[in-house]
């Protein structure tokens, strides 16, 4: 192949005014051709059954629009940026500047976030959110020892979740048994299942694993759905015990918390016990995986993660090593899935669909697969920007879907973080494994 | 037996649907090596351009059955191959020198984008239509009263699924297009050296299994009589268990394999429960991937270092 002339290559990339509307031009038309149907004829079954439609030019006309600007938008930027897929250098002084903030920057979101509880006291709201954000936290850090660590592509993390959900709501309403006791128990049934997943598919590739952990993820739900005896089917479990504060019940009776303290009954004293009660569980689920990932197992999911055919060269069970990241993982989702419960104080299938597992997979490649601060953050602006555009129903999940795409095509790697291998070898390797397809490095 | 075989005639017709929708994926997968995630969500939108095309011929007043389901069948055909052309272009071909897991994301990403486009395009409620061809045959009425019933529509389904099946297979043996495709699917760089259009082949590819999955659209919707925008989700993980099932980067094994799926959830839904049809069709996927991941056709993979 003879390589571009300087010449042709400039010439390519200065595209002039008439190259760049002819573009434009055509992307409008496709998008019209598109959207002709499927936007401009809208159509409703009426009362009697009988289908009727109504036409939306104008919409149309309106998204052929924003399509020929766009194009011409992205083109111009495309010349000024340059190629897409390339290497943008980053001035050295500035990534210091950055790695000095990073440094900085999670000991004080960690004080922030104790302080939550004491700043919004009378907030309820943003405590509301807060535990909702912190929870996905928790379920980013747990899906991340799978797919950030030992890179193995779950699409039925959700299925974990669940499994702790209702393991405690069932045990919880049957037997009364309580909060401290089902925790665990919610864990280790999760992992169990976990293994009892991983043992037969662990052997599979990375996509063939993400369908069968996805088919999963709907077996599971579906009998969640259909074995009405055991679980309410689609209404769900209602009535499950809210946590005690080690035994103490957090309510207004003669000897709950704020009695027994002798502080003035708040509803807000149960808010703030879940807020902390999250936080602790998903500072668990960090140390252990920082902890973790000192250990030769920990060491073995990054090594799994970068070239699994080494890692089989070098003597490394690669099934075992999968599995116990994929239990560990489940476990953490056990956790947050008991919690889930214990807040709501119902559950039905409708929690635990494949888009709650597309949301935290996306928090954890948003954060960077792998890095602990890139995920919470990732959690913090995917469950902020779900809030604010709460009104938006339909919308923010186009916008979600849309947001995954982009992100994929812009920074594959993760738009804050990327969690290189804890260990190098000391000498630089000829090629960086971020260069290469993987396997192939 | 009078069950059995109505049950029979049922599967199959369900299967060549589940087929069409899978020699989409697996021929994806054959060339480029990824899961199209986004392929159900295509088959869906096939389904909708079919039913909106529908309406506006029924409300021009053409009232001749034949024509309308041509005129049917060529634009939701053409439209929805434009869009597997456009999200192959926007999603999928920038990242074709990626990382393993971006293009799966990237299609995820995609299937959603798809589902709430036409939920919200076209609002969440069921989409019915009238049934459009009626009639059949009584093949054989038993003591008791049991009628084995083959309708006409199940006739046009598995007939349309046949004929589309020759062209398909004519064109991947045939034809220049089909060659290059073959090529591709052997070794890409080799191929672009041999002066093969890669780019194109690979677009060719997404707009054939588009087309496919459109005909399988058109075909649910006259066959079920209605549309939704969920639809796409389960008929794609199930056509992807058929793909699976008969060998990911086989043809006639994906037509072998939808034909099975649609057996058995059809049998499964007969003799034992209809509420755990699907639990049934995602544990087949889960038994085969783990006894057999090569499928029934498929070749083994040899992993290259």
């Amino acid at each position: 192949m003879t390589a571009l002339s300087p010449k042709t290559a400039s010439a390519s990339r200065t595209a002039g005014i008439p190259a760049i509307l002819k573009t434009a031009f055509i992307n409008a038309l496709i998008a019209l051709v598109l959207f002709s149907l499927m936007v401009g004829i809208r159509t409703e079954a009426g009362s009697d059954g009988q289908l009727t439609y109504w036409t939306r030019f104008g919409d149309v006309a309106v998204l052929v629009a924003a399509v020929f600007g766009g194009s011409i938008v992205i083109e111009l930027l495309r010349q000024w940026i340059g190629p897409t897929g390339a290497e943008t250098l980053v001035p050295p002084a500035f990534k210091s500047g950055m790695s000095l903030v990073g440094r900085y920057l999670a000991p004080a979101l960690l004080i922030f976030t104790l302080l939550v509880p004491v700043i919004f006291y009378d907030q309820r709201y943003i405590l509301d959110l807060a535990i909702l954000v912190l929870t996905y936290v928790m379920l980013g850090w747990g899906l991340n020892v799978v797919v950030g660590l030992a890179g193995l592509l779950d699409l039925g993390y959700v299925a974990f979740y669940a499994v702790g959900a209702y393991s405690y709501a069932l045990l919880a309403t049957n037997f009364g048994w309580s909060f401290w006791v089902c925790l665990p128990l919610a864990g280790i049934l999760a992992a169990f299942w976990g293994v009892l997943l991983g043992f037969p598919v662990l052997r599979l590739r990375g996509d063939y694993l993400a369908i069968v952990t996805l088919a999963f993820g709907e077996i599971i739900r579906l009998v969640i759905i259909n074995w009405q005896d055991l679980t309410g089917g689609p209404n769900g479990v209602s009535g499950i015990p809210r946590p005690t504060f080690f035994g103490v019940p957090l309510d207004n009776s003669d000897d709950g918390f704020a009695a027994r303290f002798g502080l003035e009954y708040s509803a807000t004293h149960r808010i703030v016990f879940l807020f902390y009660l999250i936080l602790a569980l998903a500072l668990l689920t960090n140390w252990v995986t920082i902890r973790l990932r000192r250990l030769p197992i920990g060491r073995a999911w990054e090594a799994l993660r970068e070239d699994e055919v080494a890692c089989r060269a070098l003597g490394i069970n690669t099934t075992t090593t999968k599995l116990t990241a994929f239990a560990t993982g489940a476990m953490f989702g056990g956790f947050a899935g008991a919690f889930f419960a214990t807040r709501q104080g119902f559950i039905s299938p409708e929690s635990f669909t494949f888009q709650e597992s597309a949301l935290v997979l996306a928090i954890v490649v948003l954060g960077g697969m792998g890095s602990q601060l890139g995920v919470a953050l990732a959690a913090l602006a995917m469950i902020g920007g779900f809030e604010l555009f709460r009104g938006l129903e339909h919308y923010r999940m186009l916008v979600f879907g849309m947001a995954m795409v982009l992100i994929m095509i812009w920074r594959p790697r993760g738009l804050i973080g990327h969690r290189a291998p804890t260990v190098y070898l000391t000498k630089a390797q000829a090629i960086s494994s971020d260069l290469v397809k993987e396997g192939h490095g | 037996m009078d069950y059995f075989a109505q049950q029979l005639i049922n599967g199959l017709v369900l299967g060549s649907i589940y087929g069409l929708i899978a020699i989409g994926y697996t021929m994806v997968y054959g060339i480029v090596g990824m899961i199209n995630f986004a392929h159900g969500d295509i088959f869906m939108i096939g389904g909708f351009i079919a039913l909106i095309t529908f309406l506006i011929l029924v409300s021009l007043g053409l009232t001749a059955i034949p024509v309308i389901l041509l005129v049917v069948l060529l634009v939701s055909m053409a439209i929805t191959a434009l869009y597997g052309w456009t999200i192959e272009r926007i999603a999928y071909r920038p990242l074709r020198h990626s990382f393993r897991l971006a293009p799966m994301l990237s299609a995820i990403g995609m299937s959603f984008v798809l589902t709430n486009y036409s939920q919200v395009s076209q609002g969440a409620r069921v989409k019915p239509i009238p049934p459009l061809i009626t009639g059949g045959y009584t093949l054989h009425e038993s003591a008791d009263g049991f009628v084995i019933q083959l309708s006409n529509i199940q006739i046009m389904v598995v007939i349309t699924t046949i004929v589309l099946l020759a062209i398909f297979t004519w064109l991947v043996s045939r034809t220049r297009l089909g060659r290059d495709m073959r090529a591709c699917e052997q070794d890409q760089t080799m191929a672009a050296l041999l002066g093969v259009d890669v780019d194109r082949t690979i677009s060719m590819t997404f707009v054939i299994g588009a087309a496919l999955a459109a005909v399988a659209g058109l075909m649910y919707l006259l066959y079920y009589g209605l549309v939704d925008f969920f639809m796409g989700f389960v008929a794609g993980i199930k056509a992807f268990t058929a793909a699976v099932l008969g060998g990911i980067g086989s043809l006639p094994g994906a037509m072998l394999g939808g034909l099975a799926i649609g057996l058995i959830e059809t049998f499964w839904s007969a003799y034992f429960s209809v509420e755990y049809k699907d639990v049934a069709a995602f544990s087949i996927l889960i038994v085969v991937l783990i006894f057999m991941p090569t499928g029934l056709l498929g070749r083994p993979e040899v992993e290259k270092v």
